[in-house]
């Protein structure tokens, strides 16, 4: 059934090959050929291993966990590079070295889908796996579809990010893979959500636990999403061009509906699914208040759908449609906090962890950081607020210090909890390292957002400043020129944080390179029904 | 299987679930998160109350307060031409001298040519108006259409090579490139032409390549650039013996202008920038310039 997968996947890609052979679309069916060629090796490798014995459904399916992980620390360090080269390039512009693939333009979408969707999905499919199981105790429903839907979410981003490097691109923030790589998203997305309610309709366990019910609002809202935003007719099928369903007022605000609740459901919702995990499981303590979780569970979840207008502060879009969302932008902050506030009451009688586990500590910075960037948020959707700050770096750093300083520490805090469990170690390789990490994550984060801070408001207030015979006193350049200081901080920081993200990569690596002990393995981690008919 | 478990830490019960050893507390509502909520539910309620917020079918809610934003931005726009009208209005009408007379008034257009230069001119002619390589620098005496008012107002209502219909025209020929000038013509000219603005070069090893330059020029180069090389207003063509250049004054910058010719483009500004602002411009450009003088 793999080969077959792989077969057709690969067709699929000479078939791109072929078709748009005068067209940038030959080089993204290679990629996809070369991608399905290689994995279909892998598998008929596997092809002549022993048959596998009835005792393996007695564990959970941990493998393509393991993969993910790996998959999403490269996908960091791979992104969090390229973002920081970035940077620098904002401050220097020779930086782009003359050469068309490595302008401003296409090196940002790379970085955006490389720490975005590379390095935050890869995470969220891993730990999902496992919170899924864990949280129902049940074996996930077969091996075949868990590993579809990681390799094909890899192609996904392997497709968008050499497409960037080419010149490919529908100009849609977040959402710039053209209709081919969208069509292919759409049957992963899709399976990945067949997938999950199979081990959902498999559990073992009365009741739906948090953090499932935030990771199946992400795969569910981002389907949505993804195919609304995405609605467009290629040029012909030989053509990676496209043309939006949506024209003018309209496609602006499709756009910002989904880019609004891809940071919603894809960077927090998901995200928050893992702190319900990790987070209480780290800590040892019992969640601060069960009632205080559905309340921010069905606030978050019904107030974000409506915020997204407040991208499109003072355009063309109508006036009424912009108080709407700004209204709704501030019902949001409430249900935010609550969150944030329910994973850090949660440590209460577990302060002393924090203080002593960096890994714990992680996610603990985490939340705080969530709480301070929903605020600032639902204070930047205020119009009168935004008539300052957008079109700023100020909106780069709040975007940043949500996905710095949350999303990236939520996620690092996970996987040093999950990968000593996953390889069977009692615990990381080297726990100062954590704390190295910790730190330069956490200066890094400040560093960034505090330059950003400063060039956005210095920025801001430029722009509107007048001089005495009543006209404006900086012309554009002069803000360019103003802001020169606080790129190279800002790139500084970036640098920071790269530098934690390789030393995290450097302690996973020897971590699983230890011996393993088998003695860790953990009592009662194993489905409930260890004894349950055989996976299909 | 639900259990409810004491937390000895806080004092609840817990809810009675265990997912892989994770609990909850079964712990009401803080009274401070209800009060956020009402609060942030009211100001919303408020806020769409006075203000145009929701859909009807083909139309939306006004607001009590009735705000037209359009209505606002047009009133904004026409005061703040207003409060500018006095001083700006009287730069573009005055002549440079009667600018300059009046302290006040050559600051205030000063001032704000400054930033319709910076967001106008700046990437073609430098910040401080100073130019680059292909750009002129509008800093020095050297002017190719003319220095004074109504010069300076038509190239920029106009633009050079522009595409505007009154558009200023100038080319230099490919004189190499198009076979006008063979290879030695070509050469002795460069020396002649850099000889006009480097008298040393016309003595020593190169005077004869100078004398033999004069004539290639005379026949040539002198009906735009004039019989002594200073160029002519008329065509835009410079002035070579006043040491400016636009393109390079080394040899081989000489050599390349000759050999693939010239046709430098500046964008026409009428329908652009207002007749107000093209004349606090004009005076501004005429103010970097007159620091040269």
């Amino acid at each position: 059934m793999a080969l077959v997968i792989c077969a057709l996947v690969a067709i699929t890609g000479l078939a791109m090959a072929v078709a748009g052979h005068q067209d940038p679309l030959a080089a993204q069916g290679y990629v996809v050929l070369l991608f399905a060629l290689a994995v279909g090796l892998v598998v008929i490798n596997g092809y002549f291993a022993p048959a596998p014995d009835e005792e393996r459904l007695r564990h959970y399916y941990d493998d393509p966990i393991k993969v993910g992980i790996i998959l999403s620390m490269i996908w960091a360090v791979f992104g969090m590079f390229i973002g920081d080269w970035v940077a620098w390039l904002l401050a220097y512009p020779e930086l782009t070295f003359d050469a068309a693939w490595a302008s401003f333009g296409r090196l940002r979408p790379v970085h955006t889908t490389g720490v975005i969707f590379g390095f935050g999905g890869n995470a969220l499919i891993a730990t999902s796996y496992h919170v899924m199981q864990r949280t129902c105790r049940a074996r996930m429903p077969g091996q075949l579809s868990a590993w579809f839907v990681l390799l094909g979410y890899n192609l996904f981003c392997l497709v968008a990010v050499s497409g960037y490097f080419i010149g490919i691109t529908q100009s849609k923030e977040y959402a710039e893979p053209e209709w081919y790589a969208d069509i292919w998203l759409v049957i992963v997305w899709v399976t990945y959500l067949v997938l999950y309610m199979r081990t959902l309709a498999r559990r073992q366990e009365p009741h739906i636990y948090v953090a499932n019910w935030y990771f199946l609002a992400f795969i569910l809202v981002v389907a949505m999403l993804h195919i609304v935003n995405n609605l467009a007719v290629p040029v012909s099928l030989g053509s990676a061009k496209s043309y939006s369903a949506f024209s003018g007022v309209q496609d602006a605000m499709t756009q910002w509906w989904y880019g609004h609740n891809a940071v919603a459901f894809f960077l927090t919702a998901g995200f928050l699914g893992m702190m319900y995990y990790y987070l209480p499981k780290r800590a040892g303590r019992p969640i601060f208040s069960y009632r205080l979780s559905i309340i921010s569970f069905w606030g978050i979840t019904f107030f974000y759908m409506w915020a997204g207008s407040h991208h499109l502060h003072y355009t063309a879009l109508p006036y009424w449609v912009q108080t709407l969302g700004m209204g709704f932008s501030i019902m949001l902050l409430v249900p935010s906090w609550a969150s944030a506030g329910n994973a850090l009451l949660t440590l209460n009688g577990a302060w002393h962890k924090v203080r002593d586990d960096a890994t714990l500590r992680f996610m603990m910075v985490a939340a705080v950081f969530y709480g301070l960037s929903t605020f600032e948020g639902s204070f930047l959707a205020i119009r009168p607020v935004n008539a300052l700050s957008h079109y700023t770096d100020w909106t780069i750093g709040h975007v940043h210090a949500g996905a710095l300083g949350w999303v990236a520490l939520i996620t690092f805090g996970s996987i040093y909890a999950l990968v000593p469990i996953l390889w069977k170690r009692e615990r990381m390789y080297s726990p100062v390292l954590v704390e190295v990490h910790f730190w330069l994550a956490l200066a890094g984060s400040l560093i960034y957002v505090f330059a950003m801070w400063n060039s956005g408001i210095i920025q801001g207030l430029m722009w509107r400043t007048y001089n005495d015979s009543g006209t404006l006193a900086y012309s554009f350049v002069d803000s360019v020129v103003a802001m020169h200081p606080y790129y190279i901080a800002r790139a500084f920081g970036g640098l920071l944080f790269l530098l934690g993200a390789i030393v995290g990569c450097y302690n996973i690596w020897k971590t699983i390179r230890q011996p393993s002990d088998e003695a860790v393995v953990l009592a009662g981690d194993h489905p409930a029904d260890a004894v349950a008919e055989p996976a299909e | 299987m639900a259990v409810e478990e004491r937390d000895h830490h806080s004092g609840y019960l817990t809810t009675g679930h265990d997912w892989n050893g994770i609990t909850e507390l079964n712990r009401p509502v803080p009274k401070v998160i209800w009060l956020f909520l009402l609060v942030t539910f009211l100001s919303a309620l408020i806020l769409w109350i006075l203000l145009p917020a929701w859909p009807l079918g083909t139309t939306f809610t006004r607001g009590l307060l009735g705000i037209d934003e359009r209505a606002a931005i047009a009133e904004n726009l026409a005061d703040a031409a207003a409060a500018r009208a006095d001083w700006a209005d009287r730069v573009a009408a005055l002549s440079f001298e009667e600018i300059d007379a009046d302290p006040a008034l050559s600051r205030a257009a000063v001032e704000t040519g400054r930033t319709l230069f910076g967001d106008n001119c700046a990437m073609c002619h430098g910040s401080a108006g100073l130019g680059g390589p292909g750009f002129p620098s509008l800093a020095d005496r050297a002017w190719l259409w003319g220095g004074d008012r109504d010069a300076i107002l038509e190239t920029l209502r106009v633009g050079i090579n522009s595409g505007h219909p009154d558009s200023r025209s100038s080319q230099m020929l490919a004189f190499g490139r198009d076979g006008i000038l063979d290879r030695r013509s070509l050469l002795d000219v460069a020396a002649f032409v850099q000889s006009l603005s480097d008298p040393a070069v016309a003595q020593g090893a190169e005077a004869d390549a100078v004398t033999a330059g004069a004539a290639v020029f005379a026949e040539n180069c002198a009906s735009c650039h004039g019989d002594a090389g200073k160029g002519g207003l008329e065509f835009g063509a410079p002035d070579l013996t006043d040491g400016f250049w636009i393109y390079g004054g080394d040899r081989q910058s000489i050599v390349t202008t000759l050999q693939q010719g010239r046709m430098g483009v500046m964008p026409a500004w009428e329908g652009r920038l207002s007749e107000t602002d093209r004349g606090i411009l004009a005076y501004y450009v005429h103010h970097l310039g007159s620091g040269a003088k």
